[in-house]
């Protein structure tokens, strides 16, 4: 009975809290930069009105152009299932859900980015070829993670590998997890195309990787991407959470509400890392996500020295 | 009852295309003839290998055989049957390909002997399969060598295709010399040319891994591991695309067979072999996808995507030699599962993708990526075919790929809970590799699949393409099913893999439970129905809400610009620009642009090649060499035939005072 609670708001939290953390993002560097900026819950507004709105669908297009936003958005969906939110425990979990979970992510990446060359657009062509190309560099980031989560819990689950025990290693092998982080970090801002890696409100289209990706998508097909970016941003912040504070009560009643306070801070750590810093020009971007690597790897050799 | 079905579907697949000889080149009744006998074959072999699985283990056929140490020896066992089944699956697929795609009234300067010799090539692999005399092995192995030859020069008449014949033929009697020094080797320690496993102790450490070392460069060179695949993308790229499929599927993979074969031989392999192995693998799969990505020509891509997965084959090897050295059942068990369901996969999913790409050389005449696109719209079967196999290539759930790959990904995450620290933490490293060579791959086809089949017609024969005909895509369609039915219910190949995993390490017992409880199989089953499920929905929310609401059509938003052509659309060499240069250390990407530009520029060009490092810059210039050095040798060469045979009386003669 218990767990079946736990899944419940598990699975009600991860579906309605990500648009919020974009909102979070988007106030904390309308703060930084002296406006008041639109309401927090202006993303779920954004929401309702694209799923309401009409569509445009270019000429050149095929079925991939529709499957684009609909295999994004389901394999996003997928994924906040394998990812322990509090307590060490996920609705789904089992031996091996780490590489599942990277490989639902790389799904929808192969539609997303398939579903932009369907334009014909060069414009797109040139957020799709970013898109996957820095994918390819911080993917090994987010494995070279994952090897010190599971060599230090000896677990080959996510559950197990964020789970209670994280909180011992931190005094133990402090050092390594510290640089795990620190990847990760700069792992999220690559995938969810932050500052500096992409600025989601630039305004040339020559300079950006995800938002000239899905120009051409309009209405829900549109409310779609946008939804599902926001449950992958999720998804990411919530690993951050985990390795950061995997702090456990016991009690559900103060674990429930120390997850949100702390994804929600992430969020807010994610808008000040976008204020203060300028986005990088394009061919410096593999050499920041090659920087996650060496930093996950170097943790990985200090637990095996 | 096994062994006699498979060598009879054998003996009527090397006969196959024989009767076609004697009948009209120009008419489709020998070709029709040809396939039928084929089928027959395949069907009959692979009948071979289902009474195997049925019926359990058969006795080895032994015959006569007049050749001197050598016994016709035949025997089915786990592996055999796992390799056999590729083997007559692609064959069966690809000869009714070969009905529409090189069709003998379109071709009568060569269509019968492609008949013949996909025959024998089948026949010859299926042969040296099943053989436990290592003489009866290479000759399985030299028929299969020569009518790849025959098959890749199929249009003899262009030089380019003459050239990767060439090559191919070079590589394969390198191959083959090894073999030979390696069965020598076999037979000083064993007594005899039989395939047996040898005694613990049989071997010096020096003589082990001299036969270890020969025969991973011998079947290395089959394989096509990087730095010894030269004669692999040229070859598949100048082949008729059924026989590419069968090629890449199938006859590489005879190379890992062979290594497979002889490591389960040897006794006791030192840490060093596993580990050399599975380095060899990663940088295979690295720099395979790598180059795969800086390539223009459709089937030339999908032959250094050949090379990868051999990589990824090459490290659940790896990591299986490494379990047998430190005695962990479960390295072996992941490994090899990993590995041999890898075979599988590739050949279904590789040669899947060969046709479709050959659907679509078909029709189009140009294997030229960036000559292409917006063919989804006028081929919407070879699409969707193509669509699946990138997705299952890229291993990305829920197709068959994928579950290979999570097979070793678990068992490589495994050695980390070995508590032998740093000296063994390398091994680890390997999962990263993986993971790098599973979003290279994304990245290339999505580039292939945009160029291809997305996006406007960038030439006039892609505009006019056309669907391919059914005796195409009936073959297609039914990798197609293979590859979702493998995706979704791994568990149905559990008993077959553990009958392989037990025949290379016999003290590993009941192999396939063990896979089970090892690797979630059944999680993959249910994680891949829930997918579905979820994409139906999401699929069905964005339907209704079409439904609903006001749809319009339009062109393409070109951000303000009013007069696109499909010439400005991205192409595949942009898409791939910032990859090929990041692994420029590797690639050596090679570009001619203009000069620069004056003040009215004239009409100038600009083109961008990856040719294959290896072959341009080392292989080549070596044989350059070699060939000055020994050029005193053509005095013996008289282009006399008498003069031959002389040779040959005289070498007999010196090697019967030798002895």
């Amino acid at each position: 009975m218990n767990t079946m609670i736990h899944n419940t708001i598990h699975v009600l939290l991860a579906l309605t809290l990500p648009p919020l953390l974009l909102g979070i993002i988007g106030k904390t560097k309308a703060l930084f930069a002296g406006r008041i900026g639109p309401p927090l819950l202006q993303p779920y507004y954004d929401l309702i009105k694209l799923f309401q709105k009409g569509s445009v669908f270019g000429t050149t297009t095929t079925w991939m152009f529709r499957a684009g936003p609909v295999v994004g958005l389901a394999t996003s969906a997928l994924t906040v299932l394998f990812i322990p939110l509090v307590n060490g425990t996920a609705p789904i979990s089992f031996t091996g859900d780490l590489i599942l979970l990277a490989y639902l992510l790389a799904l929808g990446r192969f539609f997303t980015a398939s579903a932009a060359l369907d334009t014909g657009s060069s414009f797109e062509g040139m957020g799709a070829a970013r898109e996957v190309t820095f994918a390819c560099l911080a993917e090994p980031a987010l494995f070279l993670g994952l090897l010190v989560l599971a060599k230090l819990s000896g677990s080959l689950q996510l559950a197990g590998m964020l789970g209670n025990s994280l909180a011992a290693h931190w005094a133990t092998s402090g050092a390594a997890l510290a640089l795990v982080l620190l990847s990760w970090f700069i792992v999220l801002l690559a995938e969810n195309a932050r500052i500096p890696f992409d600025d989601p409100n630039t305004h040339l289209e020559l300079t950006m990787i995800h938002e000239v990706m899905i120009l051409d998508h309009s209405g829900p097909a549109y409310g779609m991407i946008l939804y599902g970016a926001a449950l992958k941003l999720f998804v990411f912040t919530a690993l951050i959470v985990r390795l950061a504070c995997p702090v456990a009560t016991g009690s559900p009643w103060l674990d429930w509400p120390i997850f949100v306070v702390a994804i929600l801070a992430v969020a807010v750590v994610i808008g000040i890392a976008e204020s203060t810093m300028a986005r990088l020009r394009l061919i410096h971007v593999p050499v920041l996500l090659v920087a996650a690597c060496l930093s996950s790897a170097f943790g990985f050799i200090l637990l095996v020295r | 009852m096994d062994v006699v079905l498979t060598l009879l579907g054998i003996g009527i697949a090397a006969l196959s295309g024989l009767p076609g000889l004697f009948m009209a080149r120009t008419a489709m009744s020998g070709q029709r003839l040809t396939t039928l006998l084929a089928v027959l074959g395949a069907g009959l072999g692979l009948a071979g290998v289902g009474c195997f699985w049925i019926i359990g283990e058969s006795q080895p056929l032994v015959l006569a055989w007049s050749v001197p140490g050598a016994e016709f020896n035949v025997a089915m066992d786990g592996l055999s049957a796992i390799f056999l089944v590729p083997i007559f699956l692609i064959s069966l697929l690809g000869s009714v390909y070969g009905l529409g795609y090189w069709k003998q009234t379109a071709h009568p300067e060569n269509g019968r002997k492609l008949g013949l010799f996909y025959g024998t090539l089948t026949a010859g692999m299926a042969l040296l399969v099943i053989a436990r005399n290592s003489i009866l092995f290479l000759f399985g192995w030299e028929i299969m060598a020569l009518s790849a030859f025959f098959l890749v020069t199929t249009e003899d008449e262009e030089k380019e295709v003459r050239d990767a014949g060439w090559i191919y033929l070079v590589a394969t009697h390198v191959a083959t010399l090894c073999l030979f020094a390696v069965f020598g080797l076999l037979r000083k320690s064993l007594g005899s040319f039989a395939l047996t496993p040898l005694a613990e102790g049989s071997l010096t450490p020096a003589m082990a891994t001299a036969i270890f070392v020969l025969a991973l460069v011998g079947f290395g060179l089959k394989a096509g591991i990087m730095p010894l695949h030269v004669w692999l993308p040229s070859a598949h790229a100048a082949a008729p695309s059924h026989v590419s499929a069968i090629m890449s599927g199938v006859l590489i993979k005879m190379g890992i067979y062979g290594l497979v074969r002889v490591t389960s031989l040897l006794p006791a392999p030192p840490l060093e072999w596993g580990t050399a192995v599975l380095a060899l693998g990663v940088v295979s799969g690295v720099l395979g996808v790598a180059f795969a990505i800086g390539q223009h020509d459709l089937k030339r891509l999908l032959a250094y995507h050949s090379i990868e997965n051999i990589g990824i084959i090459v490290m659940g090897l790896g990591l299986a030699l490494i379990g047998r050295s430190l005695s962990r059942p479960d390295w072996i068990i992941l490994g090899l599962g990993g590995a041999l369901l890898h075979v599988w996969n590739h050949a279904l999913f590789k040669a899947l993708l060969f046709l479709s790409a050959g659907s679509v050389v078909h029709t189009v005449h140009t294997r030229a990526i960036d000559r292409l696109g917006g063919l989804a719209k006028v081929m919407p079967w070879t699409a969707v075919c193509f669509v699946v196999g990138a997705v299952a290539i890229c291993g990305l759930p829920p197709l068959n790929g994928f579950i290979s790959e999570f097979l070793i990904y678990v068992g490589l995450f495994g050695t980390l809970g070995n508590g032998e620290g740093a000296s063994f933490a390398g091994v680890a490293f390997a999962a990263p590799a993986l993971a790098l060579i599973g979003a290279l791959a994304v990245a290339c086809f999505v580039k292939v699949y945009g160029a291809v089949f997305l996006g406007t017609a960038r030439s006039e024969r892609a505009l006019h393409a056309h669907e391919s005909s059914p005796s195409m895509l009936v073959p297609m369609s039914a990798l197609v099913v293979c590859c979702c039915l493998i995706g979704l219910v791994p568990l149905l190949l559990v008993p077959a893999l553990g009958q392989g995993i037990s025949a290379w390490a016999p003290n590993v017992k009941d192999a396939g439970p063990a896979l089970v409880t090892l690797a979630p199989l059944g999680w993959i089953t249910v994680m891949g129905m829930v997918l579905i499920a979820v994409l139906l929905v999401c699929g069905g929310v964005l339907w209704v809400r079409l439904q609903r609401s006001v749809v319009a059509y339009g062109p393409t938003w070109r951000c303000g610009y009013a007069a696109p052509t499909s010439r400005m659309q991205y192409t595949g060499s942009s898409f791939a620009q910032m990859l090929v240069n990041l692994f420029g250390w590797a690639l050596r990407p090679r570009t001619h642009r203009p000069g620069k530009l004056t003040l009215f520029p004239q009409k100038t060009d600009f083109h961008s090649e990856v040719p294959d490092t290896v072959l341009d810059d080392a292989v080549l210039p070596a044989f350059r060499f070699g060939a000055r050095l020994f050029s005193w040798f053509r005095m013996f060469q008289q282009g006399n035939i008498q003069v031959y045979l002389l040779y040959i009386f005289l070498a007999l003669i010196a090697l019967l005072i030798w002895r």
